[in-house]
Order: C-alpha cells, then sequence, then structure tokens
C-alpha cells in the first residue's frame, strides 16, 4: 500500500480522511481497515495451544467410532458377521452400509458414495462397518472381531485400462466403459485455425497424484438429542452448508433437525471439501447408542479416504500466427477419477474452461473423460482442475517461445489479456492487472538476463496462472444467495458478525473482522466474528473456490448499509445535520462539512438501541450468473456455466534452481511471484497464503505421489514414506502484490488463496529445463527421472 | 494391568494411571487434559506432537508415558507466562502470521524453544535445519523463520528463560 499523500486534494477533513463520493479509486487512504496486516484475530489462542480441534473436544457419556477398513481395492462382500464385537464388552453397536443406504456426494447429480460400502468395495481401505465403544481400545479390538468376506474383482488402477477392460469389469453398474462423464466443448473453428498457423505443437503430459497433507486428520463428534430429535455435530469440515446438506439426506431427517459446527479447522486444502464418513459414522452411532460419539481418522486413514488431486493425462495442442499470437488451442484430457464421483463433473469441466484464461485464446476445442479406477476418489485440491492444464499449457508455451526464437516472457506478455476480456465461452473478466504480474516477476528476479546464460546445473523458468474468485453457481440446482450475513450491534454485546463461513485456518475471520470494521467505520479488533456454524450463523457454502473474501466482503458490505443509516438518522437528530451528511469513520460520526459537530459511534449506538433495541443488519451475496455459451455462434456448451467468477485473480511465478547432476536431486532457490489479489485485505495473510501455495506445489511437483501396489493397497500411507516439504526445501521467497484494485468487486478484492499454486508447476519444470535441457512431461520429476535423462 | 505412576508436567505432578504401552502423547491429551499438543501422524513423522523432556524436543506420539516419569515435560501449555502473557516465541509467531489453520504451531513454537535454547544467535540454516522435523502445510515456512529470527533477537537481549 502506498504512503498516504497529506497533500491529495481529496483529504479534506483534519484527519486526512476522504469524503464520501470521491471515488474510491482515486483515493489511496480510502480505507483505515482494510489493507492492513494486522495479526490474526485467533493468533493468540493458537499459539498458547488453547484453540480446540474437534479432537480435542470432550462430551459427558462420550464414546468413541472406529471404522472397519476393506483389505481389498475391488471385491464383492459376501457376508459381514459383526456377531462376535458385538459380543465384546464395552462394544456398544456397530454399523453396517446397509443401514445408512442413501447415496451422498457434494454434487447431487453424480452422488453415488455410502457412508460404508454396501455389496462392494471399490477401493483399498473403504469403510465396510464401524462401531461405537467405551474407548478407542475396546472400538480397536471390536473391529478385529469383525469378519468380512470378500469375493475379489479385477483391480483397475489405470484410467486407460479401465475403459479397456469395461467389458470385462465395471466399478459402477450405472457407468458404461467405467467413464464418469465425457464431455466436449468447442468454440470456433479450431481445425481451421490451426491450418493458418505458422507454429503449431503438440505435447503430452502426465500429472500425479498428491494429496492434501493437512495436519488435522478428519475428525468428528455428533451429540444426538433421542428427546427432540436434534443432532448436533462438530465436524473439521470446510463446507459446513454441504455437509449439512448431504447429512439431512442419508440420515433421512430435515436439515432443520441438525446443526453444523465448525471448531478450530487444521488444515483442508479441499481435502475437507466433501463430507467424509467420519462425520456420517459419528451421526449414526450417536443416533444409535443415544450418546455423543467421536470419530477421529489415523492418519492411514486420511490416505485412504483422501479425495486428492486427479492424476491427468492430457494432450494439448497449440497454434500460434507468425507474430506469435495464439490462433487455436485444442486439448484433451483423461483424468483419473478414483472410485467414486464426489465433485463429479465439476472438475472435468474446470479443467476444461482453463484454455481460456489468461491468455486470449480465439478458438478452443476440449475433449474430457473421467474415468473411474479403484483408487481413493480424487477430488478438491487447492487450485481444483486449474494446476494440471496450467502446467501443460505454460510449459508448451515456454517450448513455442523456444521455437520462435523469441522469450517466454515476451509469448506470454503478447497473449496476455487485459481488464473486460471476455472469453470464447462468454466468461467475463471485469479487470486484469495480469502483464503488471508478468513484468514485475520478471523484472524482479532478472529472467531476461538469466534465462539461457546460467551454467549447466542452474536455471531460471516462469510461468504465470490465475483462478477464480468464487463459482457462479451452486452444486445443486438453486439460486439463492451463496453468502448471508448477519451484524448485530448493540451496547451489551458490541459489534458482531455472524456467519457460517468456514476458518480452516486461512484466516477469513481475521479479514472479516477488518471488512466490517471498515464498513462500520469502527477498529477490527472492535468485532466479534461467530462463523462456521449453520444454527447461529447465517447461510454460506463454505471455503472453497477461493470465495470468501469476495462473497463475504459483499455481503457484508450490504449489512452495513442498514446499520449505518439508522445510526446516521439517529447522529442526524443529536447533531442538527442532515444524516446524508455524517461520515462514520474512527468510531465518530460527523459532519462532511461541518467537522466540529461530531458524535461518538458508541453514544450514537446507545441512543439508538436504547429506543430501538439491538441494531441488526443483514446482507447477502449472490454472484452475477453468465451462461458459458459459444459466443460466436450463441449457443449453449454443455458444463461451459463451470469456470465462471465474479473476477480472478491473476500471479506469475519465477523458479530459479539448481540440478546436482550427480545425484539428480533439484533445488529450489529461489522464487519470485507478482500476485494481482485486487485490494490485499491483510497484506501479511496473502503473503501467507502466496508462499504456502508456493510450497504446497513444490511438494507436488517434486517429491508428492501417492503409491499403490498392483491391488490397490497404499505403500506410502504416512508422511514418512509421502514426502512433503520441509524447512530444508524452502527457497528464498521474493513474493509482491501488484498494485490492483477491482471496481466490481467489494474493496475491490480478489482471491489470493488458490492463484498462487497455478503457476509453480509450470514455472519450476522450465526452470529444469533451463538448468539441464531436458523438458519433462510426467510428475514428479523425480532425481531417478532427471538421471535417466542426463543419461539419455 | 494399569499402573500408577507421576508425570511432571509445566512444573506440576500429575498422579496417572496408564498401561505400560501407552503414549506419552494420549496420556498429556486425554488423562492429563492439556490438549494443546496434537496428533498429526502418530507415526514420529510430522512434529505436531513435540514436547520438551528436560529441554529437549522429543516426538511424544512415539514415547512412552511410562518412560517420561522423573523428567520435566514441558508442553505448550508451559510457555504462557504469569499473567497470561505470551511467551516471546509466541508473541513473534502470531505478529510474523507465522499462524495458519494452528495444528503444526504447539510443536513448532516448542522446536523453536529447544533450538534457542541450545543456540540464542542462530543463523538461518540453522533454525531451518532444527524445525525440519516439524511440518507445516500452510504457512511455507518462511514466516516461521522471521519468527524464531525475531525471537532470537529479542532473546539475545532479554535473556529469556
Amino acid at each position: 500500500m502506498e504512503k498516504k499523500d497529506l497533500k491529495s486534494k481529496w483529504n479534506l477533513t483534519p484527519e486526512g480522511w476522504n469524503l464520501e463520493g470521491v471515488p474510491a479509486c482515486q483515493d489511496e487512504n480510502r480505507y483505515t481497515q482494510v489493507g492492513r496486516s494486522v495479526p490474526r484475530i485467533d493468533g493468540p489462542i493458537k499459539v498458547k495451544g488453547e484453540a480446540i480441534y474437534t479432537g480435542d473436544m470432550t462430551l459427558p457419556g462420550m464414546v468413541y467410532g472406529k471404522i472397519k477398513r476393506s483389505t481389498y481395492a475391488h471385491a464383492i462382500i459376501k457376508n459381514i458377521d459383526c456377531s462376535k464385537a458385538l459380543e465384546l464388552p464395552g462394544v456398544l453397536a456397530v454399523l453396517t452400509g446397509d443401514e445408512a443406504p442413501n447415496k451422498w456426494g457434494i454434487v447431487p447429480q453424480a452422488a453415488n458414495e455410502t457412508v460404508l460400502a454396501v455389496g462392494k468395495v471399490r477401493f483399498y481401505g473403504e469403510g465396510v462397518a464401524a462401531v461405537a465403544a467405551l474407548d478407542e481400545e475396546t472400538a480397536e479390538a471390536a473391529l478385529e472381531l469383525i469378519e468380512v468376506e470378500y469375493e475379489p474383482l479385477p483391480v483397475l488402477l489405470d484410467p486407460f485400462e479401465s475403459m479397456e477392460r469395461s467389458q470385462e469389469v465395471l466399478i459402477h453398474e450405472d457407468s458404461k466403459g467405467n467413464i464418469m462423464h465425457a464431455g466436449e466443448q468447442v468454440y470456433g473453428d479450431v481445425d481451421k485455425a490451426f491450418a493458418g498457423c505458422e507454429y503449431v505443437l503438440e505435447r503430452e503430459f502426465h500429472t500425479n497424484y498428491p494429496q492434501h497433507g493437512f495436519l488435522e486428520p478428519h475428525s468428528a463428534l455428533a451429540s444426538y438429542d433421542a428427546q427432540n430429535g436434534q443432532l448436533h455435530l462438530w465436524a473439521s469440515s470446510q463446507i459446513p452448508h454441504y455437509l449439512h446438506r448431504q447429512m439431512s439426506i442419508v440420515l433421512e431427517i430435515p436439515m432443520n433437525k441438525i446443526r453444523v459446527t465448525l471448531p478450530t479447522i487444521g488444515g483442508g486444502f479441499g481435502g475437507k471439501g466433501e463430507a467424509a464418513p467420519s462425520e456420517f459414522v459419528a451421526c449414526l452411532l450417536s443416533r444409535k447408542v443415544g450418546r455423543p460419539v467421536k470419530v477421529v481418522y489415523d492418519r492411514q486413514e486420511v490416505f485412504y479416504t483422501n479425495k486428492g488431486r486427479h492424476p491427468c493425462h492430457m494432450k494439448v495442442k497449440m497454434g500460434l500466427d507468425k507474430d506469435g499470437y495464439i490462433q487455436a488451442v485444442d486439448f484433451d484430457n483423461t483424468l483419473d477419477k478414483g472410485a467414486y464421483s464426489g465433485w463429479g463433473i465439476v472438475v472435468l469441466f474446470y479443467t476444461a474452461s482453463m484454455i481460456h484464461l489468461p491468455y486470449k485464446v480465439p478458438n478452443a476445442r476440449f475433449r474430457g473423460r473421467s474415468v473411474y479406477t479403484n483408487k481413493p476418489s480424487t477430488g478438491a485440491m487447492r487450485g481444483l482442475g486449474g494446476v494440471q492444464p496450467r502446467w501443460a499449457l505454460e510449459c508448451l508455451m515456454d517450448e513455442m517461445a523456444e521455437m520462435m526464437g523469441i522469450s517466454p516472457y515476451e509469448l506470454k506478455l503478447k497473449n496476455a489479456i487485459e481488464s473486460g476480456h471476455t472469453c470464447i465461452n462468454n466468461m467475463f473478466v471485469p479487470h486484469s492487472e495480469f502483464k503488471k504480474c508478468l513484468e514485475t516477476a520478471v523484472k524482479k528476479s532478472g529472467f531476461l538476463e538469466k534465462q539461457g546464460k546460467l551454467p549447466f546445473g542452474k536455471g531460471i523458468g516462469m510461468a504465470g496462472g490465475y483462478y477464480i474468485t468464487g463459482t457462479a453457481y451452486t452444486l445443486y440446482q438453486n439460486y439463492k444467495p451463496h453468502t448471508t450475513v448477519m451484524i448485530r450491534v448493540d451496547t451489551e454485546g458490541g459489534v458482531t458478525l455472524l456467519c457460517a463461513a468456514a476458518e480452516i485456518g486461512q484466516g477469513c475471520n481475521t479479514v472479516m473482522a477488518q471488512m466490517v470494521a471498515e464498513e462500520l467505520g469502527i477498529h477490527y479488533e472492535d468485532v466479534h466474528v461467530q462463523s462456521g456454524d449453520t444454527e447461529i450463523g447465517a447461510f454460506d457454502l463454505g471455503s472453497f473456490a477461493s470465495r470468501l473474501t469476495y462473497a463475504a466482503g459483499a455481503a457484508i458490505k450490504m449489512a452495513c448499509v442498514e446499520i449505518n443509516q439508522r445510526l446516521k438518522e439517529t447522529a442526524a437528530g443529536m447533531l442538527g445535520v442532515r444524516a446524508d451528511q455524517l461520515v462514520i469513520k474512527n468510531h465518530e460520526i460527523y459532519s462532511m462539512y461541518e467537522i466540529k459537530k461530531r458524535i461518538s459511534w458508541e453514544k450514537a449506538v446507545e441512543a439508538y438501541t436504547s429506543i430501538k433495541g439491538t441494531l441488526v443488519g443483514m446482507g447477502n451475496f449472490s454472484p452475477p450468473r453468465r451462461k458459458g455459451i459459444d459466443i460466436i455462434s450463441g449457443n449453449r456448451v454443455q458444463g461451459a456455466n463451470i469456470g465462471h467468477s465474479p473476477t480472478f485473480g491473476f500471479s506469475s511465478q519465477v523458479h530459479e534452481v539448481e540440478v546436482d547432476v550427480e545425484t539428480g536431486r533439484i533445488y529450489v532457490k529461489k522464487v519470485t511471484e507478482a500476485g494481482d489479489c485486487g485490494t490485499p485485505v491483510n497484506p501479511m495473510s496473502v503473503d501467507g497464503q502466496v508462499e504456502g501455495s508456493i510450497m504446497f506445489n513444490i511438494g507436488a511437483c517434486l517429491y508428492e505421489d501417492q503409491k499403490l501396489d498392483v491391488n490397490g493397497k497404499h505403500l506410502n500411507p504416512n508422511f514418512h514414506d509421502y514426502k512433503t516439504p520441509t524447512t530444508m526445501e524452502m527457497p528464498e521467497m521474493d513474493t509482491n502484490i501488484v498494485e490492483s484494485y477491482d471496481h466490481s468487486a467489494p474493496f475491490g478484492v480478489k482471491e489470493t488463496g488458490e492463484g498462487a499454486v497455478q503457476p509453480t508447476f509450470p514455472a519450476l519444470t522450465n526452470a529444469i529445463y533451463d538448468a539441464i535441457g531436458v523438458r519433462f512431461y510426467n510428475l514428479p520429476i523425480t532425481p531417478e527421472m532427471v538421471l535417466r535423462a542426463l543419461k539419455d | 494391568m494399569k499402573k500408577l505412576i507421576e508425570l511432571d508436567i509445566n512444573g506440576r505432578i500429575y498422579e496417572v494411571a496408564i498401561d505400560a504401552r501407552d503414549l506419552l502423547i494420549d496420556v498429556i491429551r486425554n488423562k492429563v487434559g492439556l490438549t494443546g499438543s496434537k496428533k498429526g501422524c502418530g507415526d514420529g513423522d510430522c512434529g505436531a506432537c513435540t514436547v520438551l523432556i528436560d529441554g529437549k524436543p522429543e516426538l511424544s506420539c512415539i514415547k512412552l508415558a511410562i518412560a517420561s516419569q522423573g523428567k520435566k515435560i514441558t508442553t505448550i501449555e508451559g510457555l504462557v507466562k504469569e499473567g497470561g502473557q505470551l511467551h516471546p516465541i509466541q508473541q513473534a509467531y502470531v505478529d510474523h502470521g507465522a499462524v495458519q489453520c494452528g495444528f503444526c504451531t504447539p510443536g513448532m513454537i516448542l522446536s523453536s524453544k529447544a533450538l534457542l535454547d541450545r543456540n540464542p544467535n542462530p543463523t538461518k540454516h540453522y533454525i531451518k535445519h532444527e524445525l525440519s522435523g516439524n511440518i507445516c502445510r500452510c504457512t511455507g515456512y518462511k514466516r516461521i523463520i522471521e519468527a524464531v529470527e525475531a525471537a532470537a533477537k529479542v532473546w539475545s537481549k532479554e535473556g529469556v528463560q
């Protein structure tokens, strides 16, 4: 943020604040609470170890639930015998799949998962039965006593094999060819465009199978009150609403009898973006035994049931005209869906939408299929649907720049979109500082001076990227607002924001407090945030799609209109001025023309509430809902609503690496990043998101990959063998927030939580090419691959 | 067969009935009730369960409670100073944005304390090396290292215990 300019003609008040009516974009000092790097409001309790996570909770009479897991990746369940387990002293109940057969899934059209396997298991470690017992040891012992008889089926672990052998074996009876969904999106005339291109290149890319690695395992605590039929669930979830909804379907009790509360959440990264069997099992067992039941996964169970990133097998073809402008992209993608549909077609078509930004693409074709395999289902993982195609496209462009004999920076800058861009699929980008991101990262890293000029073994690479700032549609057919907030103001509670946003560690509670404070003219410390509760809070879709800052910001702004209006009217009467001439800033209400006429904000609140009682403002947010059409023909295109967003965040990264040619090890030495996140509500938090994103995907690019044996059994279901980056792998990081303000957005904000993961794979891959002259088309890029490539 | 043992945790003696196979993390969390120490992996890989035993960082999820008798155990709850004031390391973590989801934080802070106890003027490399047993998936570590560096400055100035 620029330092405030006291000489600016817009700063007419003694305090240097702007007056109402000044266009916000012209006043750098427009905000006092937004744009400040304030410490997190939950920081102190977290460093003291006092934050309560689900697993830390105990309720009177609480018992423990555990899940019996399949030892086959694909098998028919012939019989489950729980009699011995039930006889074990201390065992209160046993649960099997047929007791809760209703299908769940975050996308209702594709819901095909049951709480525990019914009739057949489809991945190794799938739950087949559950027990509730007085203590964990007894529950574990009881699992051993449950006898399950299996009839093994062929295990399909590769999507191509799965399609090929579908005549022989189907993973889901209703999915022919073992294909969950296949789709095509065509815009313009791709073949004709390629024919006129000067440069055309086609490559195949294959991505790996990483998972989230959030440190807090899935945990759930359910308490069912048999007398009034009320269920209360505490869960480590990113999506209290979708969980609430699915719980109602599975338990067959109305949503108004279920309350979902989020205690402190130990990270999610998308992995807690779907309901989890732990949550259903806790609720079902609690209803069965009439006591609170806690289910906490161990790390192995998290690996068994994780919904990690889809391995993608991509063929990408791009054509440029003689000047280097992109004319066409042809993209074919085969996604490994794992055992159940989960996010369904969403990820498939997100990968499709990634063709259209952040470069101008006039003709595009996508063909894709999401294929079932006998692995843990894949789902949402930081940068859902974006990371894989971004890697392919940015690496391909790097190669094409070399073909043309120009810098990849020049090629990317030339094709970069700008504010107001409408993509060929009707996606509209209200604002973009993408070019500024490219310029900043390249300039600050010295990319142009270094690329191609470093000694063998050292390299530098760059890439751009973007991500959505929330979605345009809900995951089930509905047009209700995506977020509703309620702000309560009175002399007793002060200011309280009540909402159902999910604080999963990203810092949304702090950011929301800053936005409320900004809008009400008070300080962020004055705002109490009650979030993550479906009963206390109002409606919210949850933490995914990088949506919260934007959505909550818009709802908060709306809720504050009513509150400010009432307080201004009250103050106007007290001061003898017109309400519409009043400004509220820094705990004071004053006339913009007679600045001596002022009254403290608290006095106005007291005056209002003493007559009218508690002051409440409601606000909600509905995103713009553009349709996914071919803008040339005007025709609707299947799945093309997916990828639309109120606005988009952009970023660029430059990675510098050193490759040890003796061992093949890759050391990331420095990462220079520049991001367009609109107004950074809390710049320290933004940097934290960006730094975390970079490390997250350095891990997935170089180390992380879930390995299964031929029977689908996990080979590395722990942090010992599944390598995540430690402090020793941390490069020097230079993250830069470019100056940006999106006029269409509340406070000018955009996303930052997932955009910064996008350029990491390609920037790193391109840097490795610059270092050793080898282009890699498979992930993760292991030392073995490097050594083999160097040998060849 | 349960056995009654005494554990010295944060300067207070707790008498707990345990099985010989009970892990220290489970006793601290479930029997003593100090839930600040976290169980992230149960295999000694992630460091979330780190406690200090006689000043040294130890992984309480792979340590038997019975083997911890007669030793001084410090958990994250024991770091807060009198009157609820934050320890300088805790303060540095808050001020530098080194906390996101907070699940790794207690273990990370105790590892940080141990490294500063050993070396109040650490280099960046030393800090990285000493914290490499604690996984954090949120922050990318940068701010954690900065926080430890900031705490080290206070440390060498004031000689915090």
